[in-house]
Parts: structure tokens; sequence; C-alpha cells
């Protein structure tokens, strides 16, 4: 009677993204080319087949991401033929801002929350959607799938609306905005699941393979390009590893791993006693680090 | 999450295969505060080994002083992920939680125990199949238990495990579990659930949580999470009917239509009939759409689009159903309301009412009781505050396609949401439609002045106010105009200055120009109560003709002839435009009531003397005989 877990998470999630397109009147997808991003551009091309879907998709380049995400970015726009903006902090790159330079707080700050702001704001967007899931993190477990927004972008966890069943309320005041998380409901293990099954591309720097890395912090930091000072007691050393999320390249710790396909990450997953937000070292700054991002604006 | 029952690593296709068709069960955990929801979740989840090792090195750096005594882990950190909840050591919102056996996948709503987070409690019980509730042992049957139980019932959650928690405060004693037992069975034989498991257990220890346990060998039942593992939800009972929803059209090109929805209950199939609940119109599915090929049949929780043979008008908001089996449309019901906002309910406030795809205006015409939660007695209110629970009767500006919430919980619930706010400030569950509009159906209709008032839920009618300048014409009218679009009625307000300054730039006060104003006016007022409004028109049409004129426009008995009768001295000594003052010095020619006839009117349907009364009042007696011409109808 009921649908197969996988079948009932894809519906849920396209009832969402198609309830944003009905009742706001300029959405936008916050596009981060992460795994999760590249599930619910997948969704959002399934939600209004035959048509494409009606809202642009929107990434916020720290101009500090991997190489191979632009790449990949830029490939499936092509490919996709869905509307592509790229909005970067100029501010903040007038200023020089960066993570070796101002610490992850101070960059995250700038080029992440202060740019989205920026786009939202320069574009008139009411509605924002994301793949943010609820069991990447405990404030996250906390947040509606329609999640209303300020008009400073702040998030009030005491203010949250109640949501019941199926009926979202989607009204929002003069300059408040909506961020929506159609994927709420998912896992890491589902996400994986859905790309193995939908045969979802993802940027390869989720497979396994040879790459430059340093041990920093505990964590093994990739060398993706030459702005990344080499302290002199660190080594460059080559080793076989792969990234559970995708973020700024030196924000984002790798593991190691021998996983080189999506069954093999899936298999992997099966004895990973670690979440995956541990490669982050943005929520590891202070306690309670993520609720305070997402208060300011942060997703 | 992590899935660590020891898998055979090899067989990973398989064993997704058995994972996707795991059923799954969604519960949510209840009770009082300090009763242990979260560390009971806590504990399933670490004794499950469902807890990642970072999660738990993380427990050591949050929680206040104090609360990590020694070695052992403060479970509820694990759940409490807001800053507001680590420092007061409450569950303020609703956290979910995804975790799997081998037997089973759960989705777990740990809810607040405070009443004043109430509406975070009802959010998780929305979409629970079972609802664990927690008693301390030591405490027994607290209001918040009674309360959360008859939420619980209220939101259509029939199983409920009673998790008498903290018995090892009590040294694992039989007869205290019985007692507990007994005291809560007599209390919720009134809510209706159809199945209440009781098991004694320690949270904070994990006695009976996974396994069963060594300290209460009299209890012989499953362990906590045997039982979630095993619990037979209902069995499936006769199919409902196909309930779809119409969440947006898709129009990519004039070759395609679909009807994009989640069905909502039932089965759709290539050539079944359907009906447009609204409006009643047949037709017959050609084909059901999706990015992954077109299928024959949908069931259940299938996100499709649905390509009709004929082309009708089904809109958001509207629903397809089988012509056989269809749902309540209409635009009264009762229904019972939990209100969540600080700002209190109270009958006749309008209010926008949300089902799943439609939004209307609507307003509760009659707060029939409150319930109390300890008592379930019926008490007499006035007005529904923050957290209370009651039945009322409600009335929509258009009809609503709905099936009663025992029967349908998807197509029988709507939230209130506040029109200035925004704010969600209630939840409604219906019982059945009010006037027994259930056995009748809406047969398509053209579009004609019927079908257009009957949306608007009124009767069209044009207001004809005739009175001297200065007598209050418009000040009433105002004041009635406000009056009737709080009611959520739709209507227009013609008057001299949105007239004269368009439609009747041309227009000077000679004897002609004034009759030919007037038939102008009268015009655009048969048009607009040909629309379906209640036009109100306030002009001086000093002559009898003219108003007969007008009259004869409109159908029988549309037309309300309203003579504001204000002593011409009164009105000069009112003289609000200063008018008088100038007519009286010879300075504006033709000026009624001064140098041109004002006749008063005969046979006006209500003639209202100004002189001692109050707009409003007189406004008052007007909407009075509104009503009662509506109820005449």
């Amino acid at each position: 009677m009921s649908l197969p877990h996988l079948r009932r998470l894809e519906a849920e999630a396209i009832h969402v993204i198609r309830e944003v397109a009905a009742t706001f009147s300029n959405p936008v997808v916050l596009y981060s080319i992460g795994k999760d991003s590249s599930v619910l551009l997948h969704l959002a091309m399934k939600a209004f087949y035959p048509a494409k879907p009606p809202f642009p998709f929107l990434h916020v380049d720290t101009k500090w991401k991997f190489r191979d995400m632009i790449e990949f970015r830029d490939r499936m726009a092509h490919e996709l033929g869905f509307n592509l903006l790229v909005h970067v902090n100029q501010d903040g790159i007038d200023q020089g801002i960066g993570p070796f330079t101002h610490g992850s707080n101070v960059h995250t700050h700038v080029m992440k929350t202060m740019a989205l702001r920026q786009a939202l704001e320069k574009y008139g967007f009411d509605a924002a959607l994301a793949g943010a899931r609820r069991d990447e993190e405990k404030s996250r477990a906390k947040e509606r799938i329609f999640s209303i927004r300020s008009a400073q972008h702040g998030w009030d966890p005491k203010r949250q609306r109640p949501e019941m069943w199926k009926t979202y309320n989607t009204r929002v005041g003069q300059g408040e905005t909506m961020r929506v998380f159609p994927l709420s409901n998912w896992t890491e293990f589902d996400i994986w699941q859905y790309i193995l099954r939908e045969n979802i591309p993802i940027v390869p720097l989720y497979f396994a393979a040879r790459r430059p890395v340093v041990q920093r912090d505990g964590m093994l930091i990739m060398v993706d390009d030459d702005r990344m000072p080499i302290q002199p007691e660190e080594e460059v050393l080559e080793r076989l590893v792969r990234f559970r999320t995708l973020g700024c390249y030196p924000l984002t710790g790798a593991i190691e791993s021998e996983a080189a396909t999506v069954p093999d990450i899936l298999r992997e997953m099966l004895t990973v006693r670690t979440s995956e937000r541990q490669s982050r070292l943005i929520d590891t700054d202070e306690v309670g680090a993520m609720e305070k991002k997402k208060r300011e604006g942060y997703f | 999450m992590s899935y660590v029952q020891s898998i055979p690593p090899h067989d990973i296709e398989a064993h997704l295969a058995e994972h996707d068709n795991k059923s799954i069960l969604r519960f949510i955990t209840c009770g009082s505060v300090d009763d242990g929801k979260s560390t009971l979740i806590g504990r399933l989840l670490y004794d499950a080994k469902l807890i990642f090792e970072d999660q738990l090195a993380n427990l050591g750096r949050v929680g206040p002083p104090g609360t990590a005594n020694g070695k052992e882990i403060d479970l509820a950190l694990l759940l409490d992920g807001l800053e507001a909840e680590r420092e007061q050591g409450i569950t303020i919102d609703v956290a979910y939680r995804y975790f799997a056996t081998s037997k089973r996948k759960f989705i777990v709503a740990d809810t607040p125990g405070h009443e004043e987070y109430t509406r975070n409690m009802v959010t998780g019980a929305s979409t629970a199949d079972l609802a664990i509730i927690l008693i301390d042992s030591r405490q027994g049957i607290l209001q918040q238990t009674r309360r959360h139980s008859y939420i619980a019932s209220l939101l259509g959650i029939r199983h409920v495990v009673l998790a008498v928690n903290k018995i090892d405060l009590v040294d694992f004693n039989q007869q205290v579990f019985d007692e507990v037992v007994a005291d809560y069975m007599a209390f919720a034989k009134e809510l209706g659930f159809a199945s209440i498991r009781p098991i004694p257990i320690s949270a904070r220890y994990g006695d009976n949580v996974i396994s069963a346990s060594v300290n209460t060998p009299w209890y012989r039942g499953l362990a906590l999470l045997e039982y979630l593992e095993t619990v037979e939800l209902d069995p499936p009972v006769r199919e409902k009917p196909l309930r779809f929803p119409v969440q947006l059209v898709m129009r990519p090109d004039a070759d395609f239509r679909g009807y994009a929805g989640q069905v909502a209950s039932g089965r759709v199939s290539v050539g079944d009939p359907v009906v447009v609940a609204k409006s009643g119109q047949r037709t017959t599915v050609n084909a059901i759409v999706t990015y992954d090929g077109n299928l024959v049949t949908a069931g259940e929780g299938e996100a499709v689009t649905l390509v009709l043979a004929d082309e009708v008008d089904a809109s958001r908001g509207n629903m397809l159903v089988p012509p056989a089996a269809r749902p309540f449309v209409a635009d009264q019901f009762q229904a019972h309301v939990i209100w969540f906002d600080a700002n209190p309910m109270f009958p006749g406030r309008s209010y926008i009412l949300r089902t799943e795809t439609d939004s209307v205006s609507a307003a509760v015409t009659t707060l029939k009781h409150q319930v109390n939660i300890n008592s379930f007695a019926r008490e007499a209110a006035k007005s529904l505050q923050m957290n209370e629970v009651g039945v009322c009767n409600i009335s929509t500006q258009t009809p609503i396609a709905f099936d009663a919430y025992k029967d349908n919980r998807a197509t029988g619930n709507f939230i209130i949401v506040d029109r200035v706010t925004n704010a969600t400030v209630g939840a409604g569950m219906i019982d059945f439609p009010l006037r027994r509009a259930d056995n009748v159906h809406w047969h398509a209709l053209e579009v004609n002045k019927g079908a257009r008032s009957a949306m608007k839920n009124q009767r069209p009618a044009v207001l004809w106010f005739t009175g001297l300048s200065g007598s209050g014409k418009s000040t009433v009218a105002n004041a009635l105009d406000r009056i009737l679009h709080a009611r959520g009625k739709h209507t227009y307000l013609l008057d001299g200055d949105n007239v004269r300054h368009g439609l009747n730039r041309d227009l000077g006060f000679t004897e002609e120009d004034r009759v030919e104003n007037i038939r102008r006016v009268a015009e655009v007022a048969k048009l607009m109560a040909d629309a379906g409004l209640i036009v109100l028109v306030s002009f001086i049409s000093p002559f009898r003709d003219e108003r007969r004129m007008a009259r004869e426009l409109m159908e029988e008995g549309e037309f309300i002839e309203i003579f504001i009768d204000t002593p011409l001295e009164e009105c000069a000594r009112r003289d609000p435009k200063g008018l008088y003052e100038k007519a009286l010095a010879g300075k504006i020619a033709n000026f009624t009531g001064v140098s041109s006839p004002y006749e008063v009117p005969e046979n006006a349907e209500l003639h209202l003397q100004t002189v001692g009364h109050e707009p409003i009042d007189l406004a008052l007696k007007i909407e009075e005989f509104l009503d009662k011409r509506m109820g005449d109808e």
C-alpha cells in the first residue's frame, strides 16, 4: 500500500518543490554543486516535466571552491540547460577576504552568508530552495521544511511556524523570505542510495583518487591550488582520499578511502562511525556554531 | 545516520533493495517536562549503535556544567539542538531523527513537554502513526500527560506506547507500574486509541529499551524497540477513494496541459472517469505523466501529472475525484480547532484558511464549545486562547472540497493563517459539513451572474444612498463598506469623488448633465451587480425619475433605496465642504435644497434619520436589512 522508501522521499520532495513554484512569485534554487544540490536539481527536473524548472539556480561562489566543482557546475548548466546565476561578494574580493588570511569564521560570514544576502536582495527572490537535511546537524533537525526568514535574513528558532501535515503556510510579509528544504527528511544514506538508483552525476571529488593533501588540525586538506600556504613543518603527501561533503577547499577535510564508485561509497557508509559534518571546519569553531550561522542567514 | 547491523558488504545491491522495502513507522515522544523524552530517544539511538563517534565526542563539549556527571553521557543533549534548549535544559522545538533497524525504518519526532510549546508538539503529531507517552513513575499522570494524550488522539494517532519511565527510581516496583497503568487506562478510555501498550523502562539506564531487563522479571512483554519494530499499524482497510488535490497546472506549451499533484488517497489509472470536485465537470484520465515515463496507474503518495480528456476548469485548490465517491464541497462546516497564537481567536474575525492546496477567506461563525483538556468536558467560551481546543462552525468565502478528518487526514485538515502577521495561528480537523451540503453536488454552470455571486457567497445588490449634500450619505456608506468588507463581502462604493473625476469628468451641474450623471452611474452599478458585487452608490440624486430609472435597470429586489434623511438646516450647519455657505451667498448655481429642488423618496426600502444616531449604528441597520434579505432568499 505505501510507497517504497526512496519513492516516498522523492514524491515528498517533488510536492514541496511544486508548492514553491505554485505559491511564490520569484523563487530560486540555491545550488551549491554538492551531492545534495545534485539530487535537488534532479528532483526539480522531475517535478515540472515535461516543462523545465520555472526558476533559476543560484551559486554563491566564494572563489575558494574546489576547481572540479566549478567545472562540474558549468558543465551541468550547459547539459541540462537550466538558468544558472553566479554571485560573488565583490566587497569581500576587494578586501582580499580568504580563509587562510582571515580564518574560517570571517571568510564564511563575508563570502557566503553576506554574499547570499546580497544575491537574494539583488534579484528580489522571495523563496530559496536548498538541499539541507535534518540529519546533518542538531539545529537543522529542528528546522521546518518551509522556514521563514526576517527581512534581515535571520532565522528565529523560537518563532518557527508550526508545520502540520503537508499543509504549508507559504505566506511571507514585506521583505521576508522563505527558505525551503525539500530534502529535510532524507538521510545521507538515502542521498547516496538515490544517486545510485537514478544515476545522478556528481562531482568526481566524492570518489577516491590520489590527491595532494597536508595534515592540518587533524584534518586532511587538499592542495587544490597555489594559494594554499604550506607551513615548514607540513608535508604535501599524495594520498588515496575522497570527500564526504564539498565546500571551500581550505575548510573541507578529505577522508582516506578506496571507494571509487557509488556502491563502494554505500558499502563504506555501512561501517563508518563519524557523521559527515565532521569534515567541515565551520561547525567546530564553537559549540552551537551552525545555529548562530543560520540565525545570521547562512543555510 | 549509519546502518551498522552486520551486513555482508559484498551484497550491497540486495541490501539496498531490502532497505528500500522496509516499512516505515513515524512516531512521537511526548509527556510532561522531565519525563525523559529526549533521553529516551538518545538511549534508543545509542543502544542501537546509531550515534556517530564525533556526535558523542561533541556531547562532552556542550551542556551546562554539572549535567554530565562523570562518565555518564547526557543523552538528551543529542536531541536538544538549539542553544536555548541546552541553556535551559528543556526541549523547545520538535526534533526529527531518522534511524533504521534490520526490521523497520523510523522517523521519530521528539516533541516538547511545555504547554507553551504545544504548537510544536502538534507539528510532530500531525504526521505520526504512534505516540510514546512517557510518564515518570514517581509522578504518575500529570496535566501534560492528559493534554498530550488528548492532542495525539485529536490528530488521529491510533496507537500509544505508555512508557512508564524512571522505573529504576521506584526500585523496579511492579505495584507502582500497575497503578500508573490502571490510572492511565481509566483516563484514556474516552480517547478511542486502537491500542495502548504499557512498558516499564529506564531511559537513563536502558531497562526494557532495546532488550528485556533483568531488573523487571515481572514484566514479560517486549522491550520498547522490539515492540516498535513489530507493532501492526491499522490493517490495510478497504482502499480509500481517489483524492487528487490539484497543486499546479502545467502548461509548457499550447499542446500540453497537465494537472500536477500528489495522490492524497486511493488510486488513479488511465481511462478512469473523474470529476472536478467543485464544478462537477466530468472527464477521463488520458495519461499519467512522469519524468520517468508515463504510468498506467498511480497510488497514494505518488507525485504525478494527469492529462485529462477534456478541457476542464480545475485550477489549484480543486480536486479530481471518482464520480461515485465524491468529497464534500461546502462553505460551512464544523471542525475541531486548536489555537496556537497569543492573540485569541474570536468568532467573526476574518482569517485565511489553507488546506493542502486551497486558500480561502474564512471566519469562525460560532464557537460551540471549548474542550477542557483535563476532564474532556465541554465548556462554553467566547474565544479560544493559546493552546486551547474548541469545536467551531466555520464559514469560508468560497466552497472548499474536503473529507472528514477521521476518514482522511490529508483532505480533512486545514491551517488558519493571520491576515496581517501571516503567522500560522491555528490548525483544524474537519468533522462534517453544515447545511447537509454533503449530498448536493455542484453541477457544471455557465459563468453568469449567479455563478459569479455564488463564488463570492453573496447576493448582488445596489444600495442607493440618496439625500441632501452633507446629509451623511458617504459617511454611512463608508461605514457599511468597511463592515461588509470585514465580513468578506465583495463590495464597491461609487460616489461623486471617484466618478466625477473620471467617467463623468465631462459633465457639469446643469439639469441634463445631472440626469446623465445618474444614468451613467446606474449603468456602471448594473454591470458591477452583474459581476456579483454589492454596489454602494452615494449620490444626492435629487429627482424621483432618475432614481426610478436606476431601479428599473436592476433585477427585481436588487435595488435598495436608502434615504439618508437630514434636515436642510442641519446639513447647512454641518456644511463639511463649505458648499452651503457658498450656495447661500449665491456663488453656486443649481445647488440642491438651496437653488434646486430635492424630491423626497416615497418608497425607499430604508429611511434613516441621522440626527441623534451614530453613522455606525445606521450602517449596522442596513447590514441587518441585507442579512434578512439574504435569509429570505
